[in-house]
């Protein structure tokens, strides 16, 4: 009846899981209970989950993003305290059964859920608005997107409490990951929760690159868009290049551990290796996808607080191109102790070099922008500048690394831990995080505290550096990833070290709690009623904030790169009243909600071998999906009285000019 | 799938360059971004066409390409299939002309291919796993099986979905929102045709070679 499923999932016996668990239903059950007891879900029925307004599921996108990245941490923190203890003959807390779950749900999380539900929820939110357009192409499927990222990250918590998570890191490498090494259902939950997500990441891929090639106001060329449109351009069409990859390379794994194929078997003549080949060729560009959008930002911030365009518009248009090109051409490097060969290392050794060289022009712009600049320190910039400082130290080591006899010795080393979080941390987090702050005020009308910003900012800062760089020592000392325990008790005091930044860093993830509390308890002191609080230079800040369903009430017309900025320089009266029409917005839909709930259905089900559950939300999905198949009335009208009472109720700059 | 419409492009003049138009018909934009979600499904192709040509000699000491296809029962697939694409260009154009008994025929007439072309397939297969040469003998059937049987799941949905789309015409009739779904579909199962180009050469003929 219940296939694999028993009481015996449930960790009764193992303390540590067990408070996780009770702790996290405590939570959600007080929330649901706050909800229920205030009567808010009618509203956040018709104003949240069902939206297809693509701001509202961006904030949705980021809010998610940064719970999960409170549980990614709280896996980071307890590692670092395992190996802050575990030396010599001390055994530490945790046992390496799961501790080996631990670090891989740490990377699955902070890679999927944190890094990639963070950005993608920027662009959702940005895109259109710089775009100046009212929505993105689709925007029921972009529904869909987020509520299929969503049922992933249901089921990753769900291996919490019912069952168990995979062991065998963050790519499931086979053959560990077969059904003959990995038998329980860590690995299922694994795959279909990264299949389920993955699924809504593509179509958000496809939705997004669609929005960015065919909607775009009048007079917005390809040489006008903003940077931040460009890195979201090719990083979205990475995802579309990318994910079916992974799509393709987790259902062959499936078929293996479901049915009992070879692809990646030691025996029938599968070949592991090969499982390791498709998965980077997925995973190299993934790590453009998230960083790309941050650069972005940070092209977007610097300009913005330097006063000045952004230097070098094209040099930097082609190389993020160039990236997103040579992106697909180095996933050999993440293997080069697997024996390919010293021709094949050496090829992909250079073109890992290469990728540098567009990586450092866009470096130089960003300072060449600052330069002569009159720069407002505010905590966006802090960011931008701690990522510049930070990215290069992570890029230097990762050019060290691309150097396959060096790669030799350093290979799954700490010292690889430190580069990737140097350059993930450095670039990606701190990229959100300036995002985060600088857009804050156009989705929320007031601007989150500045000073405690900047406290966050240099608890992450701090902290990284705190917690990395004794791990760079520690990789040259010969101090392996993925390690429970060591026998070298002179490794100890620089593992102590790495705890405390993981502290300090701790220390910033709560600041960043309380400055949302306290910046909404002040909200009033710091309310922003011009829609343009720092003096921008793109079209999210012609609007008001937050703004409108219909984004904008006439499609501005664009002549040139920033376009809000020479709006406002070259503003004369308004000759006419504007003339609104009325204009449609999408209807609210429970399509993606729907479908995420037979998702979650589908894939717990198949993770337990529950096959009537699975058939069931099968067919529940598709049901829903033909229901929504036969709606006629999409689109919602909006009157121009509704429209002129908008206007004149927030004269926004652009209005007045 | 909802789209943002706006009238904008239709009143520019023609002087403008393409890019500066403003935001694209609802036409253009759901049949593009249809071929990027067509482009994304050829790359799940390509990563099986790859795991195929890797594990293609891997035959674990079982049956191998040449000992199992019948190049006479492959060639009548193909035919179907490629029949099936020329059904479906004429359905295409009588939908253009809003004629909706001829779209019914030629629907039928290209889900009546699909489905003898899956016959055919689902025939090999049996007779395949009879010999004792099913997906989990080798890594060879595996990949095998799961190309060929990839492409077998596109065309079964893209039947399904050609019943639904004649569903909706009989409903609600060639409404915009209608045409711009036949239009997906026939782009798909042109696509599907593309894809089956690819399988014939890499596996059937590429047995011979």
């Amino acid at each position: 009846m219940f296939g694999r499923l028993t009481w015996d999932a449930v960790p009764l016996n193992e303390p540590i899981p067990l408070a996780t668990v009770g702790v996290l239903i405590v939570g959600i059950v007080g929330v649901l209970g706050i909800v229920t007891w205030k009567g808010w879900w009618p509203y956040l029925w018709r104003e949240w989950i069902t939206s297809t307004d693509h701001k509202q599921i961006g904030v949705m996108y980021v809010i998610l993003a940064l719970v999960m990245l409170l549980r990614g941490f709280a896996d980071a923190i307890m590692m670092r305290a395992q190996l802050a203890l575990a030396a010599g003959h001390a055994a530490g807390y945790l046992p390496p059964d799961h501790y080996n779950q631990i670090f891989s749900a740490h990377g699955t999380i902070m890679i999927f859920f944190v890094g990639m539900t963070f950005v993608v929820g920027l662009m959702n939110f940005v895109l259109p608005l710089q775009l100046g357009v009212r929505d993105v192409a689709f925007p029921v499927l972009n529904s869909v997107s987020f509520w299929l990222t969503a049922a992933g990250v249901l089921l990753v918590n769900v291996s919490l409490g019912v069952g168990e998570f995979a062991r065998t890191g963050w790519l499931a490498y086979p053959p560990l990951s077969e059904i003959a090494y990995s038998p329980g259902v860590g690995v299922d939950y694994y795959l279909w929760s990264l299949q389920i997500s993955g699924l809504g990441t593509l179509l958000s891929g496809i939705n997004l690159t669609t929005t960015i090639l065919k909607l775009r106001a009048p007079g917005m060329g390809y040489g006008r868009m903003p940077v931040f449109c460009w890195t979201a351009l090719a990083s979205n069409l990475l995802i579309v290049a990318a994910f079916p990859i992974l799509t393709a390379t987790f259902s062959m794994l499936l078929l293996d551990r479901y049915l009992g194929f070879h692809f990646f078997t030691n025996d029938g003549g599968g070949n592991p290796m090969m499982y390791v080949n498709l998965i980077w060729g997925w995973g190299h560009p993934e790590v453009y996808i998230l960083i790309l959008p941050a650069f972005g930002v940070f092209s977007e911030v610097i300009a913005t607080f330097s006063g000045k365009p952004l230097f070098g518009y094209r040099s930097m248009v082609l190389a993020t191109m160039a990236i997103c090109v040579l992106s697909f051409m180095v996933w050999l490097h993440h293997f080069f102790t697997m024996g390919a060969g010293a021709n094949v290392n050496a090829f992909f050794g250079i073109a890992t070099m290469i990728i540098a060289v567009p990586t450092g022009v866009k470096i130089f712009n960003w300072l060449f922008t600052m330069y002569g600049g009159s720069i407002r320190f505010t905590a966006p910039v802090h960011w931008a500048i701690g990522f510049i400082v930070t990215f290069v130290i992570g890029g230097m080591t990762g050019v060290l690394m691309a150097i396959p006899p060096a790669d030799f010795v350093l290979h799954n080393s700490l010292f690889l831990i430190a580069h990737f979080h140097n350059v993930i941390i450095g670039g990606v987090i701190f990229g959100a995080m300036a995002g985060y702050t600088y857009w804050f005020p156009k989705a929320f009308a007031f601007r989150l505290h500045e000073g405690l910003g900047k406290a966050v900012f240099w608890c992450w800062f701090v902290g990284f550096y705190l917690a990395f760089m004794p791990l760079y020592a520690l990789g040259l000392m010969g101090a392996t990833r993925r390690m429970q325990h060591y026998a070298d008790p002179t490794w100890q005091p620089l593992m102590v070290v790495a705890l405390g930044g993981a502290v300090v860093i701790l220390i910033g993830i709560m600041l960043t709690v309380a400055q949302l509390v306290v910046s909404i308890r002040t909200r009033e002191s710091r309310r922003d009623l011009t829609g343009d609080p720092w003096n921008g230079r793109t079209l999210e800040w012609s609007i008001s904030s937050p703004p409108p369903a219909w984004n904008f009430a006439l499609l501005p017309t664009v002549g040139g790169p920033d376009a809000f900025w020479n709006a406002k320089r070259h503003a004369g009266a308004p000759s006419t009243a504007p003339q609104f029409v009325s204009l449609v917005v999408p209807k609210h839909s429970a399509l993606g909600f729907s479908i995420a709930f037979f998702a979650v259905i589908l894939g717990f089900s198949l993770i337990w071998h529950i096959w009537w559950l699975a058939i069931i939300g099968l067919l529940g999905a598709i049901a829903v999906t033909l229901r929504h198949a036969w709606r006629t009335e999409l689109d919602d009208y909006v009157s121009v009285a509704t429209i002129a009472e908008h206007e004149r109720a927030h004269q926004s700059p652009v209005a007045r000019t | 799938m909802n789209t943002i419409v706006d009238v904008v492009s239709e009143e520019t003049p023609t002087g403008v360059p393409l890019s500066e138009r403003g935001p694209a018909q609802a036409r253009v934009v759901t049949g593009f971004g249809f071929w990027l979600f067509l482009l994304s499904d050829i790359i799940i192709f390509s990563a099986l066409f790859a795991a195929y040509a890797v594990l293609g000699g891997q035959t674990n000491d079982g049956p191998s390409a040449i000992e199992l296809f019948d190049k006479r029962h492959v060639l009548l697939e193909t035919s179907c299939l490629l029949a099936s694409s020329f059904t479906c260009g004429m359905m295409m154009i009588a939908t253009d002309r809003r004629e909706a008994a001829l779209t019914y025929c030629w629907a039928l007439v290209t889900a009546v291919l699909g489905i003898l072309f899956l016959c055919l397939e689902f025939s090999e297969f049996v007779h395949m796993v009879h010999q004792g040469a099913g997906p989990t003998r080798s890594a060879f059937l595996s990949s095998f099986f799961t190309l060929v049987g990839t492409h077998g799941a596109h065309v079964t949905a893209g039947i399904a979905w050609l019943a639904i789309m004649m569903a909706q015409v009989g409903t609600l009739g060639f409404r915009p929102m209608v045409v711009r779904r036949i239009l997906c579909f026939s782009l798909f199962w042109h696509a599907l045709d593309i894809v089956w180009i690819g399988v014939f050469t890499v596996v059937y003929l590429g047995a011979y070679s």
